[in-house]
C-alpha cells in the first residue's frame, strides 16, 4: 500500500527547492566520482554485507527498542519507547554514518579522511573508523567546542586522529565545517570528507541518510513485533537532522505516522540564542547546499546557540526543509531548560543518561502527552549517550551533595 | 564598458589583462574609493571587488582576515553598490563584483543584478556558484552584467566545455586546487593544467588567479592565459601599507602589470 510514493531527491540531487552543490568548482568532480561510487555501493551486496556484518560485530546492531515503562506510567498514558542509538558503539547514531563512509573512501581509494565536529561525537566515530581501517584522520574542531569538549578531544587523539583547532568566525561547529571544506579544495586528489550529517552538497544529504536509515528499517520491525502496529509518533531532534532523518526515512510513505523532529531553542525562541532553523530561518544558501538559514538582513550567517554543542549550527539537512514545506514532518522547539530536566526525568525514571541532543526530542514527550489521548504508541529516539556532557551538566547545575 | 570589449582591446595592444581584487570597505570603509583609484592609476585594467561574508568557504586566511574587517566596519551590499557608483565617476575600466551566493540571494537575486549593473558593475563572480546550479539563481535569460563562471584543474574536458558555453565576459581559471593566497604554485603539473584549461576554453577569454603574487608568476602563466588576477598578495600589504599612502601596492601593481606587457 503505497499511496505516498516517496522518492527524493531529484537526480541533481535537490529536494525540491532545496539542497543541489552550491561549493567551489574543484568539489564537483569528487563530489560525482562519490556519487558514482556510492550509487553502486548501494546496489553491491559485497558491499552491503560488509557493512551490514560491521555493524552487527562492531557497533553494536541492531540497538533495543526499549519500552519506557516509569516514563509511560509517569504521563500517565500512550506507550513509549526508547530507540537506543546510545548503545552503539562510541556512543552515539553517528558511527552508522562514519562506519558506511569509510567504506566508501576506501573503495575510492582514498588514503587521508578529514571531519568536521561540534560535540566531538562525529569526530570520535570518525577517529574511531579511521582507526580501525588504518586511514590517516584530521578533525576540524572551533577553538570554543574544544574547550567544552575536552574529553572527547582526548579521545580522538588516543584514537591517532590529529585535532586542528579551527579559529575564524565563531569557532564552532560551523566553522569547523568551512575549515573541513578548505582542506578537502585544498587536498583533494587523495582526502576524503567524511560530513558527520545529512548537509552540504549533493551526494552527502541523500547518502548520510541512507546510511542513517538503518536506525528507522530496525524501529519498523522492532515496533511491529512489540505494538503488533505502527507507532502514532515519532519524535527525534534536529541539529543538522541525520539521526531525525535515519529515523523518519523508513516511515514517510506511512502517513499515519505522525513525525516530529524537535529543534533547540536555546534560552527562547524570542531571543536571539537559540539553533531553532527551521522554526525561525530564512531561504538561504550555505555550505554547499541550500537550505533554511539562520541570517540576518544582509545574509550574514548568525552565531547560533544550544546547550547541546551537536545541535548548535545555523543551516539543516534540505530534506528537512523539503519536508517542512510540504508538512509532512511536524517541526518544534524546545529550550536549554526544558532539555536539562528532561535528560534529568529519563534518567531517574529509566535510568537511562541521554545525551543533551537527544533531551530536546524527550522533552518534546511534555507537550505532546498532554495532546494525545489513550492508547498512542510513542518512539523517541535516543540518538546518543550523555556521558560526554557532564561536564556541561554540572556547569550548569552545580554539583548538589 | 563590456568585460570582453575591454579584455580585447587591452590584448590587442599586446599586453595581458591584469584584474586587482578589493575586499569592499577594507582595511578601512572611508577612503576606499581613493585606494581603488590608487589600484587603477598604479596599473591595474579591471578591479574584482569582494562582497564580504560571514563564512567565505574558498577563501585562505587573507581574505577571510579582511572579509571580517570589512563586516565589522559595517559594510553591507549597498556600500559596495555606492563604492562602484562613485569609482565610475573616476573610470570607465571594468569593475566585477565577487559574492558568495546567500548574500546575493538574500538581497534578491534579480534586484542585486539590476542595482549592480546601474551601480556600473560590468559582472559579477560567485565563487559557490556552478554551472549545474547557474539555472536556479538566474532562470532568466537575460542578465544586465556578465555572470563570470570558474574552471579548476579537477574540471574535465567535458565541464570546461560547458563552462565556457554559460560563462560571460570571461572564464576564471583556478590556477590550483586549494583557496586563495596560497602559493604553491610552482610545480610544472599548475602550468600544465592551466594549459589543458586554455585548450577547452574556446569562446571565452580566460584569466588566472589565484596564488599569484610576484611578477615572476605573471610570467611564468602568461603565455597560457589572456590575463590574470592578483587577490590576496594585495589585500595581505593593505593593512600595513595604509600607514605609508599604499606605497607598496602601487609598487607591486605596477611591477606586475610590466610582467603583463614583455
Amino acid at each position: 500500500m503505497k499511496n505516498n510514493e516517496y522518492i527524493q531527491p531529484s537526480l541533481n540531487g535537490h529536494f525540491g527547492k532545496y539542497g543541489g552543490k552550491f561549493v567551489p568548482e574543484t568539489l564537483m568532480t569528487p563530489l560525482a566520482e562519490l556519487e558514482t561510487m556510492y550509487l553502486e555501493c548501494r546496489n553491491d551486496s559485497m558491499f552491503q554485507t560488509e557493512l551490514f556484518e560491521l555493524h552487527k560485530n562492531y557497533t553494536g546492531r541492531p540497538t533495543p527498542l526499549s519500552y519506557a515503562e516509569q516514563l509511560t506510567k509517569y504521563y500517565g498514558k500512550g506507550k513509549i519507547f526508547l530507540k537506543r542509538e546510545d548503545l552503539c558503539h562510541t556512543g552515539a547514531h553517528k558511527i552508522n554514518n562514519a562506519l558506511g563512509q569509510i567504506l566508501l573512501a576506501k573503495r575510492l581509494g582514498k588514503k587521508r579522511i578529514i571531519a568536521e565536529t561540534g560535540a566531538g561525537q562525529h569526530g570520535v566515530a570518525t577517529a574511531t573508523v579511521c582507526a580501525k581501517f588504518g586511514l590517516q584522520c584530521v578533525v576540524y574542531m572551533g577553538e570554543t567546542d574544544i574547550e567544552r569538549q575536552k574529553l572527547n578531544v582526548y579521545r580522538m587523539r588516543l584514537l591517532g586522529a590529529e585535532v586542528r583547532p579551527v579559529t575564524s568566525g565563531s569557532r564552532t561547529l560551523k566553522d569547523a565545517t568551512n575549515e573541513a571544506i578548505r582542506d578537502w579544495v585544498t587536498n583533494v586528489a587523495d582526502t576524503h570528507y567524511i560530513i558527520g550529517s545529512v548537509v552540504g552538497p549533493h551526494p552527502y544529504p541523500m547518502l548520510v541518510r541512507d546510511f542513517q536509515s538503518v536506525i528507522g528499517m530496525e524501529t519498523r520491525q522492532q515496533i511491529l513485533a512489540a505494538a503488533g502496529r505502527l507507532p502514532d509518533y515519532i519524535v527525534a531532534c534536529v541539529g543538522g537532522g541525520s539521526n531525525a532523518m535515519g529515523m523518519f526515512y523508513p516511515f514517510i510513505e506511512d502517513s499515519s505516522v505522525i513525525l516530529i523532529g524537535v529543534e533547540a531553542a536555546g534560552y527562547g525562541l524570542t531571543t536571539d540564542k537559540h539553533s531553532a532553523t527551521l522554526t525561525l530561518g530564512t531561504d538561504g544558501i550555505f555550505q554547499g547546499m541550500r537550505t533554511y538559514l539562520l541570517q540576518n538582513e544582509e545574509g550574514q550567517v548568525s552565531e547560533v546557540h544550544s546547550i547541546s554543542a551537536g545541535l548548535d549550527y545555523p543551516g539543516v539537512g534540505p530534506e528537512h526543509c523539503f519536508l517542512k514545506d510540504s508538512g509532512r514532518v511536524l517541526y518544534r522547539a524546545v529550550t536549554d531548560d526544558e532539555a536539562l530536566n528532561a535528560l534529568k526525568l529519563l534518567t531517574i525514571k529509566e535510568g537511562i543518561l541521554p545525551a543533551l541532543e537527544s533531551s530536546h526530542a524527550i522533552a518534546y514527550l511534555e507537550k505532546l502527552m498532554l495532546e494525545t489521548p489513550k492508547d498512542e504508541v510513542v518512539i523517541v529516539n535516543v540518538s546518543g549517550r550523555g556521558d560526554k556532557d557532564l561536564a556541561t551538566i554540572i556547569a550548569n547545575e552545580g554539583m548538589d551533595e | 564598458m563590456k568585460i570582453r570589449e575591454y579584455i580585447d582591446s587591452v590584448n590587442n595592444s599586446g599586453t595581458k589583462v591584469l584584474t586587482a581584487f578589493l575586499t569592499a570597505g577594507y582595511p578601512e570603509k572611508n577612503g576606499f574609493v581613493e585606494l581603488a583609484q590608487e589600484v587603477f592609476e598604479a596599473g591595474a585594467d579591471m578591479l574584482e571587488i569582494g562582497i564580504p561574508f560571514s563564512d567565505p568557504l574558498a577563501d585562505g586566511p587573507i581574505i577571510q582576515h579582511s572579509s571580517q574587517v570589512a563586516l565589522a566596519n559595517g559594510i553591507t551590499i549597498r556600500n559596495c553598490l555606492q563604492y562602484a557608483e562613485e569609482i565610475r565617476k573616476l573610470t570607465d575600466k571594468p569593475l566585477i563584483a565577487m559574492g558568495y551566493a546567500n548574500p546575493i540571494l538574500r538581497y534578491g537575486v534579480k534586484n542585486f543584478i539590476n542595482d549592480a549593473a546601474s551601480a556600473g558593475y560590468s559582472g559579477v563572480i560567485i565563487p559557490d556558484l556552478v554551472v549545474e546550479e547557474y539555472n536556479e539563481l538566474f532562470p532568466d535569460e537575460r542578465i544586465p552584467l556578465d555572470v563570470i563562471l570558474l574552471c579548476t584543474p579537477t574540471s574535465s574536458a567535458e565541464r570546461l566545455q560547458q563552462i565556457d558555453n554559460k560563462s560571460t565576459g570571461f572564464v576564471y581559471c583556478v590556477s590550483v586546487a586549494g583557496t586563495t593566497g596560497i602559493g604553491k604554485t610552482h610545480d610544472e603539473g599548475v602550468l600544465e593544467s592551466v594549459g589543458f584549461c586554455r585548450e577547452h576554453v574556446k569562446k571565452n577569454k580566460m584569466l588566472v588567479g589565484f596564488g599569484i603574487s610576484t611578477p615572476e608568476d605573471v610570467l611564468r602563466f602568461a603565455p597560457f592565459c589572456d590575463g590574470v588576477i592578483v587577490g590576496s598578495a594585495i589585500v595581505r600589504l593593505l593593512e600595513e601599507d595604509k600607514k605609508s599612502n599604499y606605497r607598496s601596492i602601487k609598487n607591486l601593481i605596477s611591477g606586475l602589470k610590466k610582467s603583463c606587457i614583455s
